[in-house]
Protein backbone atom coordinates (compact mmCIF):
# COMPACT_ATOMS: atom_id res chain seq x y z
CA UNK A 1 0.00 0.00 0.00
CA UNK A 2 1.24 3.58 -0.52
CA UNK A 3 0.18 6.30 1.46
CA UNK A 4 1.35 10.25 1.09
CA UNK A 5 0.62 11.68 4.40
CA UNK A 6 2.84 14.55 4.47
CA UNK A 7 0.31 16.92 2.49
CA UNK A 8 1.42 19.45 5.39
CA UNK A 9 5.12 20.10 3.26
CA UNK A 10 3.38 19.90 -0.16
CA UNK A 11 0.55 18.45 -1.77
CA UNK A 12 0.18 16.78 -5.39
CA UNK A 13 -0.70 20.02 -7.64
CA UNK A 14 -4.00 19.85 -8.68
CA UNK A 15 -5.41 18.64 -12.75
CA UNK A 16 -7.25 21.67 -12.95
CA UNK A 17 -4.20 23.51 -11.79
CA UNK A 18 -2.37 22.03 -14.15
CA UNK A 19 -5.00 22.50 -17.11
CA UNK A 20 -4.73 26.31 -16.34
CA UNK A 21 -1.00 26.99 -15.73
CA UNK A 22 -0.72 25.10 -19.31
CA UNK A 23 -3.13 27.17 -20.90
CA UNK A 24 -1.28 30.06 -20.01
CA UNK A 25 2.18 28.88 -21.05
CA UNK A 26 0.39 28.18 -24.30
CA UNK A 27 -2.12 31.02 -25.16
CA UNK A 28 -1.54 34.00 -22.60
CA UNK A 29 2.44 34.34 -22.47
CA UNK A 30 2.92 37.86 -23.19
CA UNK A 31 4.22 40.41 -20.32
CA UNK A 32 1.71 42.36 -18.74
CA UNK A 33 4.02 45.51 -17.95
CA UNK A 34 4.17 45.59 -22.39
CA UNK A 35 1.88 47.95 -23.85
CA UNK A 36 0.89 45.40 -26.87
CA UNK A 37 -1.95 43.11 -27.50
CA UNK A 38 -0.03 40.09 -26.23
CA UNK A 39 0.83 42.18 -23.00
CA UNK A 40 -2.20 43.44 -22.22
CA UNK A 41 -3.53 39.98 -23.24
CA UNK A 42 -1.68 38.70 -20.11
CA UNK A 43 -2.43 41.95 -18.01
CA UNK A 44 -6.03 40.99 -18.14
CA UNK A 45 -5.43 37.16 -16.84
CA UNK A 46 -3.05 38.20 -14.28
CA UNK A 47 -5.78 40.80 -13.05
CA UNK A 48 -8.73 38.43 -13.19
CA UNK A 49 -6.59 35.59 -11.11
CA UNK A 50 -5.84 38.95 -8.62
CA UNK A 51 -9.77 39.76 -8.48
CA UNK A 52 -10.38 35.84 -8.18
CA UNK A 53 -7.94 35.93 -5.05
CA UNK A 54 -9.48 38.69 -3.10
CA UNK A 55 -12.78 37.24 -3.49
CA UNK A 56 -12.13 34.14 -1.92
CA UNK A 57 -10.10 36.02 1.06
CA UNK A 58 -12.55 38.74 1.59
CA UNK A 59 -10.66 41.95 -0.08
CA UNK A 60 -9.93 44.02 -2.75
CA UNK A 61 -7.80 43.26 -5.30
CA UNK A 62 -5.65 45.76 -5.30
CA UNK A 63 -4.87 44.71 -1.39
CA UNK A 64 -3.42 41.17 -2.98
CA UNK A 65 0.48 41.38 -3.89
CA UNK A 66 1.70 38.32 -5.24
CA UNK A 67 4.85 36.33 -4.29
CA UNK A 68 7.55 33.74 -4.70
CA UNK A 69 5.38 31.46 -1.93
CA UNK A 70 4.47 32.00 1.71
CA UNK A 71 8.27 32.85 3.21
CA UNK A 72 8.57 36.00 1.02
CA UNK A 73 5.11 36.68 2.17
CA UNK A 74 5.86 36.66 5.88
CA UNK A 75 9.01 38.46 5.93
CA UNK A 76 7.48 41.13 3.77
CA UNK A 77 4.65 41.52 5.86
CA UNK A 78 7.06 41.53 9.02
CA UNK A 79 9.70 44.09 7.28
CA UNK A 80 6.94 46.34 6.55
CA UNK A 81 5.01 46.41 9.75
CA UNK A 82 8.37 47.07 11.45
CA UNK A 83 9.17 49.57 9.33
CA UNK A 84 6.08 51.67 9.82
CA UNK A 85 6.43 51.16 13.40
CA UNK A 86 9.69 52.18 13.50
CA UNK A 87 8.87 55.34 11.70
CA UNK A 88 7.05 56.26 15.06
CA UNK A 89 9.12 54.97 17.38
CA UNK A 90 6.92 51.71 17.86
CA UNK A 91 9.63 49.40 17.89
CA UNK A 92 8.27 46.21 19.97
CA UNK A 93 6.14 42.85 18.00
CA UNK A 94 4.38 40.36 19.71
CA UNK A 95 3.92 36.48 18.40
CA UNK A 96 4.44 33.08 19.62
CA UNK A 97 6.95 30.79 20.44
CA UNK A 98 5.78 28.05 17.77
CA UNK A 99 5.45 30.55 14.48
CA UNK A 100 7.31 29.04 11.53
CA UNK A 101 10.50 29.81 10.71
CA UNK A 102 9.79 32.10 8.14
CA UNK A 103 8.37 34.00 11.13
CA UNK A 104 10.37 33.43 13.31
CA UNK A 105 13.83 34.16 11.32
CA UNK A 106 12.49 37.41 10.45
CA UNK A 107 11.86 38.14 13.40
CA UNK A 108 15.41 37.11 14.79
CA UNK A 109 16.69 39.55 12.24
CA UNK A 110 14.63 42.42 13.57
CA UNK A 111 15.53 41.98 17.23
CA UNK A 112 19.44 42.18 16.14
CA UNK A 113 18.07 45.81 14.42
CA UNK A 114 17.03 47.32 18.01
CA UNK A 115 12.93 45.91 17.89
CA UNK A 116 11.79 43.78 21.23
CA UNK A 117 9.59 40.76 20.49
CA UNK A 118 7.55 39.12 23.14
CA UNK A 119 7.44 35.54 22.05
CA UNK A 120 3.87 34.59 23.95
CA UNK A 121 3.89 31.30 25.17
CA UNK A 122 1.70 28.21 23.86
CA UNK A 123 -0.75 25.91 26.52
CA UNK A 124 0.24 22.39 26.36
CA UNK A 125 -2.94 21.90 24.17
CA UNK A 126 -1.50 24.32 21.61
CA UNK A 127 -4.07 26.91 21.14
CA UNK A 128 -3.08 30.72 22.45
CA UNK A 129 -5.17 32.24 24.30
CA UNK A 130 -6.46 35.92 23.24
CA UNK A 131 -5.74 37.34 26.76
CA UNK A 132 -2.21 36.17 26.53
CA UNK A 133 -2.27 38.46 23.08
CA UNK A 134 -3.79 40.82 24.99
CA UNK A 135 -1.72 41.39 27.51
CA UNK A 136 1.48 41.62 25.61
CA UNK A 137 0.12 44.52 23.62
CA UNK A 138 1.83 47.68 25.02
CA UNK A 139 2.12 51.45 23.87
CA UNK A 140 4.91 50.81 21.38
CA UNK A 141 3.56 47.50 19.61
CA UNK A 142 3.63 47.77 16.20
CA UNK A 143 3.07 44.47 15.09
CA UNK A 144 0.80 41.14 16.11
CA UNK A 145 1.84 38.24 14.10
CA UNK A 146 0.31 34.79 15.10
CA UNK A 147 0.12 31.88 12.36
CA UNK A 148 -3.52 30.68 11.62
CA UNK A 149 -2.96 27.33 11.91
CA UNK A 150 0.29 25.78 13.02
CA UNK A 151 2.14 23.41 10.44
CA UNK A 152 3.38 21.14 13.06
CA UNK A 153 0.48 20.04 15.38
CA UNK A 154 -2.37 21.57 13.20
CA UNK A 155 -4.14 23.40 15.73
CA UNK A 156 -6.19 26.16 15.05
CA UNK A 157 -5.84 29.86 16.79
CA UNK A 158 -8.80 31.94 17.68
CA UNK A 159 -7.60 34.39 15.07
CA UNK A 160 -11.17 36.61 14.26
CA UNK A 161 -10.67 37.04 18.38
CA UNK A 162 -6.93 37.88 18.36
CA UNK A 163 -7.71 40.78 15.31
CA UNK A 164 -10.78 42.14 17.08
CA UNK A 165 -7.90 42.82 20.32
CA UNK A 166 -5.86 44.39 17.75
CA UNK A 167 -8.37 46.73 16.09
CA UNK A 168 -9.27 47.86 19.35
CA UNK A 169 -5.25 48.62 20.21
CA UNK A 170 -5.24 49.77 17.01
CA UNK A 171 -2.32 47.57 16.37
CA UNK A 172 -1.58 45.81 12.93
CA UNK A 173 -2.18 41.65 13.12
CA UNK A 174 -0.62 39.70 10.64
CA UNK A 175 -1.25 35.79 10.04
CA UNK A 176 0.72 33.44 8.33
CA UNK A 177 -2.29 31.10 7.02
CA UNK A 178 -0.06 29.25 5.04
CA UNK A 179 -1.61 25.82 6.49
CA UNK A 180 -5.35 27.06 6.83
CA UNK A 181 -6.10 28.38 3.53
CA UNK A 182 -8.45 26.21 1.21
CA UNK A 183 -8.53 23.56 4.71
CA UNK A 184 -10.76 26.08 6.53
CA UNK A 185 -12.81 29.11 6.55
CA UNK A 186 -10.74 32.28 6.29
CA UNK A 187 -11.79 35.25 5.76
CA UNK A 188 -9.87 38.86 6.28
CA UNK A 189 -12.85 41.16 6.89
CA UNK A 190 -14.65 38.72 9.04
CA UNK A 191 -11.65 38.09 10.82
CA UNK A 192 -10.09 41.05 11.58
CA UNK A 193 -6.73 40.55 9.62
CA UNK A 194 -4.51 43.53 8.10
CA UNK A 195 -2.35 41.10 6.41
CA UNK A 196 -1.85 37.68 5.60
CA UNK A 197 0.32 35.29 4.29
CA UNK A 198 -0.47 32.38 1.90
CA UNK A 199 1.65 29.51 0.09
CA UNK A 200 -0.08 27.72 -3.25
CA UNK A 201 1.44 24.31 -2.91
CA UNK A 202 -0.23 23.83 0.65
CA UNK A 203 -3.84 23.53 -1.13
CA UNK A 204 -3.04 21.61 -4.74
CA UNK A 205 -1.99 24.53 -6.43
CA UNK A 206 2.34 25.09 -8.11
CA UNK A 207 5.33 25.59 -5.63
CA UNK A 208 6.84 29.07 -5.92
CA UNK A 209 3.89 31.09 -5.90
CA UNK A 210 1.81 32.59 -3.22
CA UNK A 211 0.81 36.06 -2.02
CA UNK A 212 0.71 39.00 0.78
CA UNK A 213 -3.00 40.42 1.83
CA UNK A 214 -2.23 43.80 3.05
CA UNK A 215 -5.30 46.19 3.82
CA UNK A 216 -5.50 49.24 1.98
CA UNK A 217 -3.52 52.11 3.95
CA UNK A 218 -0.39 49.53 5.24
CA UNK A 219 2.78 50.76 3.48
CA UNK A 220 4.92 47.93 2.46
CA UNK A 221 8.39 48.22 1.57
CA UNK A 222 9.87 46.01 -1.05
CA UNK A 223 11.85 43.15 -0.27
CA UNK A 224 12.93 43.36 -4.08
CA UNK A 225 13.76 46.20 -6.30
CA UNK A 226 12.86 46.68 -10.13
CA UNK A 227 10.90 47.19 -12.15
CA UNK A 228 7.04 48.53 -11.14
CA UNK A 229 5.28 45.26 -11.07
CA UNK A 230 2.32 44.72 -7.83
CA UNK A 231 2.40 48.29 -7.58
CA UNK A 232 5.81 48.84 -7.54
CA UNK A 233 5.87 46.78 -4.29
CA UNK A 234 7.47 42.93 -5.81
CA UNK A 235 9.40 43.57 -8.83
CA UNK A 236 10.14 40.57 -11.74
CA UNK A 237 7.70 39.93 -14.23
CA UNK A 238 4.91 37.98 -13.01
CA UNK A 239 5.16 34.14 -12.91
CA UNK A 240 1.30 34.22 -14.58
CA UNK A 241 1.10 30.53 -15.11
CA UNK A 242 1.81 29.98 -11.67
CA UNK A 243 -0.79 32.75 -9.97
CA UNK A 244 -3.58 31.36 -12.27
CA UNK A 245 -2.48 27.54 -11.11
CA UNK A 246 -2.98 28.89 -7.79
CA UNK A 247 -5.85 30.53 -7.97
CA UNK A 248 -7.50 28.18 -9.84
CA UNK A 249 -6.89 25.64 -6.55
CA UNK A 250 -7.57 27.84 -4.16
CA UNK A 251 -11.03 28.27 -5.75
CA UNK A 252 -11.00 24.32 -5.63
CA UNK A 253 -9.85 24.05 -2.52
CA UNK A 254 -12.21 26.52 -0.57
CA UNK A 255 -14.97 25.34 -2.21
CA UNK A 256 -14.62 21.78 -0.93
CA UNK A 257 -13.53 22.61 2.45
CA UNK A 258 -16.69 21.99 4.03
CA UNK A 259 -16.94 18.74 2.31
CA UNK A 260 -13.74 17.50 2.64
CA UNK A 261 -13.92 18.22 6.60
CA UNK A 262 -16.55 16.01 6.39
CA UNK A 263 -14.61 13.50 4.84
CA UNK A 264 -11.20 13.54 7.36
CA UNK A 265 -12.37 14.19 10.50
CA UNK A 266 -13.98 10.98 10.88
CA UNK A 267 -11.11 9.60 10.06
CA UNK A 268 -8.60 12.28 11.68
CA UNK A 269 -10.50 11.12 14.82
CA UNK A 270 -10.10 7.41 14.11
CA UNK A 271 -6.26 7.37 13.69
CA UNK A 272 -5.69 9.44 16.78
CA UNK A 273 -8.04 6.70 18.76
CA UNK A 274 -6.15 4.11 17.23
CA UNK A 275 -2.52 5.28 17.31
CA UNK A 276 -3.52 6.55 21.11
CA UNK A 277 -3.51 2.66 22.14
CA UNK A 278 -0.01 2.66 21.55
CA UNK A 279 1.57 2.21 25.15
CA UNK A 280 2.88 5.51 26.64
CA UNK A 281 1.99 7.62 23.53
CA UNK A 282 0.43 11.05 23.15
CA UNK A 283 -1.43 13.29 20.76
CA UNK A 284 0.32 16.57 20.22
CA UNK A 285 -2.09 19.65 19.94
CA UNK A 286 -5.61 20.08 20.98
CA UNK A 287 -7.77 17.06 19.55
CA UNK A 288 -10.34 19.23 18.33
CA UNK A 289 -8.99 22.55 17.61
CA UNK A 290 -6.78 21.11 14.92
CA UNK A 291 -6.66 20.99 11.08
CA UNK A 292 -9.05 18.49 9.51
CA UNK A 293 -6.37 16.56 8.01
CA UNK A 294 -3.44 16.68 10.72
CA UNK A 295 -2.81 14.33 13.42
CA UNK A 296 0.40 14.74 15.39
CA UNK A 297 1.99 11.39 17.66
CA UNK A 298 4.76 11.61 20.15
CA UNK A 299 5.83 7.82 20.93
CA UNK A 300 8.43 7.46 23.90
CA UNK A 301 11.27 5.78 23.72
CA UNK A 302 11.76 5.67 19.74
CA UNK A 303 13.24 8.50 17.38
CA UNK A 304 11.40 10.20 14.97
CA UNK A 305 14.02 9.52 11.53
CA UNK A 306 14.16 5.80 12.26
CA UNK A 307 10.29 5.16 12.63
CA UNK A 308 9.67 7.53 8.95
CA UNK A 309 12.61 5.77 7.51
CA UNK A 310 10.53 2.26 8.23
CA UNK A 311 7.51 3.47 7.74
CA UNK A 312 9.01 4.63 3.89
CA UNK A 313 9.79 0.99 4.03
CA UNK A 314 6.16 -0.05 4.39
CA UNK A 315 4.45 3.05 1.67
CA UNK A 316 3.80 5.21 4.33
CA UNK A 317 5.10 8.58 3.73
CA UNK A 318 5.36 10.92 7.01
CA UNK A 319 7.24 13.59 8.76
CA UNK A 320 8.72 13.88 12.07
CA UNK A 321 9.72 16.70 14.50
CA UNK A 322 13.21 14.82 15.54
CA UNK A 323 16.29 16.37 15.38
CA UNK A 324 17.98 13.91 12.86
CA UNK A 325 14.87 15.09 10.49
CA UNK A 326 15.45 18.54 11.22
CA UNK A 327 18.64 19.01 10.12
CA UNK A 328 19.56 21.06 13.52
CA UNK A 329 20.46 19.25 16.98
CA UNK A 330 17.07 20.67 18.74
CA UNK A 331 13.91 18.75 18.46
CA UNK A 332 10.82 20.86 16.77
CA UNK A 333 10.24 24.00 18.60
CA UNK A 334 6.88 23.76 18.12
CA UNK A 335 6.84 20.59 20.02
CA UNK A 336 9.27 22.27 22.65
CA UNK A 337 6.94 25.08 22.85
CA UNK A 338 3.29 23.57 24.00
CA UNK A 339 6.26 21.51 27.20
CA UNK A 340 7.52 18.53 25.53
CA UNK A 341 10.37 17.12 26.95
CA UNK A 342 12.98 17.01 24.17
CA UNK A 343 13.08 13.11 24.31
CA UNK A 344 9.47 12.62 23.37
CA UNK A 345 10.13 15.68 21.17
CA UNK A 346 12.12 13.55 19.36
CA UNK A 347 10.00 10.63 19.40
CA UNK A 348 6.98 12.04 17.03
CA UNK A 349 5.59 11.63 13.92
CA UNK A 350 2.73 14.01 11.50
CA UNK A 351 0.80 12.18 8.75
CA UNK A 352 -1.50 14.78 7.13
CA UNK A 353 -3.47 13.50 5.01
CA UNK A 354 -5.53 14.47 2.04
CA UNK A 355 -9.25 14.35 1.47
CA UNK A 356 -8.70 11.41 -0.20
CA UNK A 357 -7.14 9.38 2.36
CA UNK A 358 -9.34 5.82 2.38
CA UNK A 359 -10.33 3.90 5.68
CA UNK A 360 -8.17 1.01 4.58
CA UNK A 361 -5.40 3.64 4.62
CA UNK A 362 -5.98 4.63 7.78
CA UNK A 363 -6.17 0.76 8.74
CA UNK A 364 -3.29 0.38 7.18
CA UNK A 365 -1.09 3.14 9.50
CA UNK A 366 -2.59 1.86 12.88
CA UNK A 367 -1.54 -1.18 12.30
CA UNK A 368 2.23 -0.22 10.72
CA UNK A 369 2.97 2.60 12.98
CA UNK A 370 1.92 0.21 16.00
CA UNK A 371 4.21 -2.56 14.49
CA UNK A 372 7.23 -0.24 14.02
CA UNK A 373 6.93 1.51 16.98
CA UNK A 374 7.01 -1.54 19.08
CA UNK A 375 9.74 -3.00 16.62
CA UNK A 376 12.00 -0.27 17.41
CA UNK A 377 11.31 0.14 21.11
CA UNK A 378 12.70 -3.47 21.07
CA UNK A 379 16.04 -2.53 20.23
CA UNK A 380 16.05 0.86 22.78
CA UNK A 381 17.92 1.05 25.81
CA UNK A 382 15.93 4.11 26.94
CA UNK A 383 12.88 2.36 26.20
CA UNK A 384 14.49 -0.86 28.54
CA UNK A 385 15.29 1.89 31.41
CA UNK A 386 11.97 3.27 31.09
CA UNK A 387 10.50 -0.50 31.63
CA UNK A 388 12.91 -1.69 34.07
CA UNK A 389 12.28 1.57 36.34
CA UNK A 390 15.63 3.01 35.86
CA UNK A 391 14.06 6.06 34.56
CA UNK A 392 10.25 7.66 34.37
CA UNK A 393 8.35 7.80 31.91
CA UNK A 394 6.82 11.16 30.23
CA UNK A 395 3.63 9.67 28.58
CA UNK B 1 16.05 7.41 0.57
CA UNK B 2 19.15 9.21 -1.26
CA UNK B 3 19.87 10.12 2.46
CA UNK B 4 22.08 7.11 2.87
CA UNK B 5 24.18 4.89 1.05
CA UNK B 6 22.45 1.04 0.67
CA UNK B 7 24.89 -0.54 3.17
CA UNK B 8 23.57 2.33 5.52
CA UNK B 9 20.34 0.72 4.54
CA UNK B 10 20.82 -2.19 4.88
CA UNK B 11 22.31 -1.95 8.86
CA UNK B 12 19.64 -0.08 9.48
CA UNK B 13 17.01 -2.41 8.15
CA UNK B 14 18.58 -5.73 8.98
CA UNK B 15 20.63 -4.64 12.30
CA UNK B 16 23.42 -7.68 13.17
CA UNK B 17 23.62 -8.35 16.98
CA UNK B 18 20.86 -6.46 18.62
CA UNK B 19 19.95 -7.47 21.67
CA UNK B 20 21.47 -8.17 25.39
CA UNK B 21 24.00 -10.28 26.88
CA UNK B 22 22.71 -11.01 29.90
CA UNK B 23 26.00 -12.11 31.49
CA UNK B 24 27.82 -9.77 29.78
CA UNK B 25 31.69 -9.05 30.74
CA UNK B 26 31.54 -5.60 30.24
CA UNK B 27 28.61 -2.82 29.23
CA UNK B 28 29.05 0.24 28.01
CA UNK B 29 26.50 2.76 27.52
CA UNK B 30 26.93 6.71 25.60
CA UNK B 31 24.53 9.55 24.90
CA UNK B 32 21.74 10.59 25.94
CA UNK B 33 17.87 11.57 25.44
CA UNK B 34 17.62 15.05 25.37
CA UNK B 35 20.13 14.52 22.14
CA UNK B 36 17.99 11.74 20.19
CA UNK B 37 20.25 9.04 20.45
CA UNK B 38 21.78 6.42 22.87
CA UNK B 39 23.99 3.47 22.38
CA UNK B 40 24.30 0.36 24.84
CA UNK B 41 27.05 -1.95 23.79
CA UNK B 42 27.28 -5.28 25.34
CA UNK B 43 30.24 -7.84 25.05
CA UNK B 44 31.42 -11.36 26.10
CA UNK B 45 35.61 -11.56 26.36
CA UNK B 46 37.58 -14.77 26.55
CA UNK B 47 41.23 -14.87 26.73
CA UNK B 48 41.09 -11.48 25.01
CA UNK B 49 39.10 -11.73 22.43
CA UNK B 50 35.28 -10.49 21.56
CA UNK B 51 33.31 -13.67 21.58
CA UNK B 52 30.10 -12.09 21.49
CA UNK B 53 28.24 -8.51 21.02
CA UNK B 54 25.04 -7.33 21.33
CA UNK B 55 24.09 -3.36 20.82
CA UNK B 56 21.08 -1.42 21.89
CA UNK B 57 20.30 1.94 20.55
CA UNK B 58 17.67 4.50 20.56
CA UNK B 59 18.59 6.56 17.39
CA UNK B 60 17.91 7.82 14.22
CA UNK B 61 18.96 5.25 10.90
CA UNK B 62 22.93 5.95 10.66
CA UNK B 63 23.12 5.94 14.90
CA UNK B 64 20.89 2.14 14.27
CA UNK B 65 23.64 1.22 11.49
CA UNK B 66 26.78 2.84 12.99
CA UNK B 67 25.83 0.43 15.90
CA UNK B 68 25.05 -2.94 13.70
CA UNK B 69 28.12 -1.96 11.86
CA UNK B 70 30.84 -1.53 14.57
CA UNK B 71 29.51 -4.79 16.33
CA UNK B 72 30.55 -6.67 13.62
CA UNK B 73 33.63 -5.02 13.38
CA UNK B 74 34.70 -6.28 16.43
CA UNK B 75 33.28 -9.04 16.87
CA UNK B 76 35.75 -12.28 17.37
CA UNK B 77 38.39 -9.70 17.17
CA UNK B 78 41.24 -8.85 20.18
CA UNK B 79 39.85 -6.36 22.76
CA UNK B 80 43.48 -4.28 21.63
CA UNK B 81 42.22 -3.85 18.06
CA UNK B 82 38.74 -3.01 19.53
CA UNK B 83 40.19 -0.26 21.17
CA UNK B 84 41.83 1.32 18.23
CA UNK B 85 38.26 0.91 16.02
CA UNK B 86 38.12 4.90 14.93
CA UNK B 87 34.58 6.40 13.55
CA UNK B 88 35.88 6.95 10.72
CA UNK B 89 36.51 3.48 10.17
CA UNK B 90 32.99 2.50 11.00
CA UNK B 91 31.79 5.58 8.91
CA UNK B 92 34.14 3.95 6.14
CA UNK B 93 32.94 0.78 6.24
CA UNK B 94 29.37 2.18 5.95
CA UNK B 95 30.30 3.62 2.61
CA UNK B 96 30.23 7.31 4.37
CA UNK B 97 27.51 9.17 6.20
CA UNK B 98 26.15 12.86 6.05
CA UNK B 99 28.48 14.72 7.25
CA UNK B 100 26.04 16.07 10.15
CA UNK B 101 25.65 12.16 11.01
CA UNK B 102 29.13 11.66 11.48
CA UNK B 103 28.48 12.02 15.33
CA UNK B 104 26.95 8.90 14.73
CA UNK B 105 29.68 6.80 14.13
CA UNK B 106 31.30 8.87 16.86
CA UNK B 107 28.80 7.39 19.89
CA UNK B 108 29.57 4.01 18.14
CA UNK B 109 33.41 4.24 18.91
CA UNK B 110 33.23 5.61 22.16
CA UNK B 111 30.25 3.13 23.33
CA UNK B 112 32.83 0.35 22.30
CA UNK B 113 35.60 1.92 24.32
CA UNK B 114 33.35 2.78 27.15
CA UNK B 115 32.26 -1.00 27.32
CA UNK B 116 36.32 -1.85 27.74
CA UNK B 117 37.13 0.65 30.07
CA UNK B 118 34.45 -1.02 31.69
CA UNK B 119 35.85 -4.65 31.26
CA UNK B 120 39.28 -3.57 32.52
CA UNK B 121 38.07 -1.75 35.84
CA UNK B 122 35.87 -4.98 36.44
CA UNK B 123 38.49 -7.19 35.96
CA UNK B 124 41.10 -5.00 37.42
CA UNK B 125 43.29 -5.23 34.55
CA UNK B 126 45.87 -1.86 34.12
CA UNK B 127 45.17 0.25 31.23
CA UNK B 128 46.76 3.26 29.73
CA UNK B 129 44.69 6.07 30.41
CA UNK B 130 45.09 8.57 27.84
CA UNK B 131 43.27 6.13 25.41
CA UNK B 132 39.74 7.08 27.54
CA UNK B 133 40.44 10.40 28.64
CA UNK B 134 38.00 12.70 27.62
CA UNK B 135 35.46 10.13 26.97
CA UNK B 136 32.43 11.62 28.92
CA UNK B 137 33.39 15.19 28.29
CA UNK B 138 33.69 14.51 24.62
CA UNK B 139 30.38 12.57 24.27
CA UNK B 140 28.67 15.42 26.58
CA UNK B 141 30.61 18.08 24.10
CA UNK B 142 28.60 16.56 20.77
CA UNK B 143 25.45 18.53 20.94
CA UNK B 144 26.40 21.53 22.73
Amino acid sequence: MYIYADNAATTKTSEAAIRAMTKVMEETWGNPSSLHSTGQRAKEVLEGAREKAAALLGCEPREITFTSGGSEADNMAIVSAAKNGARKNKKHIVSTAFEHHAVLHTLKKLEKEGFEVTYVEVPENGVVTVESIRDAIREDTCLVTVMFANNEIGTLQPIAEIGAVCREKKVPFHTDAVQAVGHVYVNVKEQNIDMLSLSAHKFHGPRGIGLLYAKRGIILSNLIEGGAQERGKRAGTEDIASIVGMVTAMEEAVRTIDEHAALLIPKRDRLIAGLSKIPHSTLNGDPEKRLPGNVNMSFEGVEGESLLLLLDDRGIEASSGSACTSGSLDPSHVLLAIGRPHEVAHGSLRLTFDADVTDEQIDYVIKNVGEVVEYLRNMSPLWFAKVEGRKEFYL
Amino acid sequence: MALYSDKVMDHFRHPRNVGKIEDADAVGEVGNAVCGDIMKIYLKIENDIITDVKFETFGCGSAIASSSMATELIKGRPVSEALELSNKAVAEALDGLPAHKMHCSVLAEEAIKKALLDYYTKNNIPYDESIFAGLDEEIESHHD
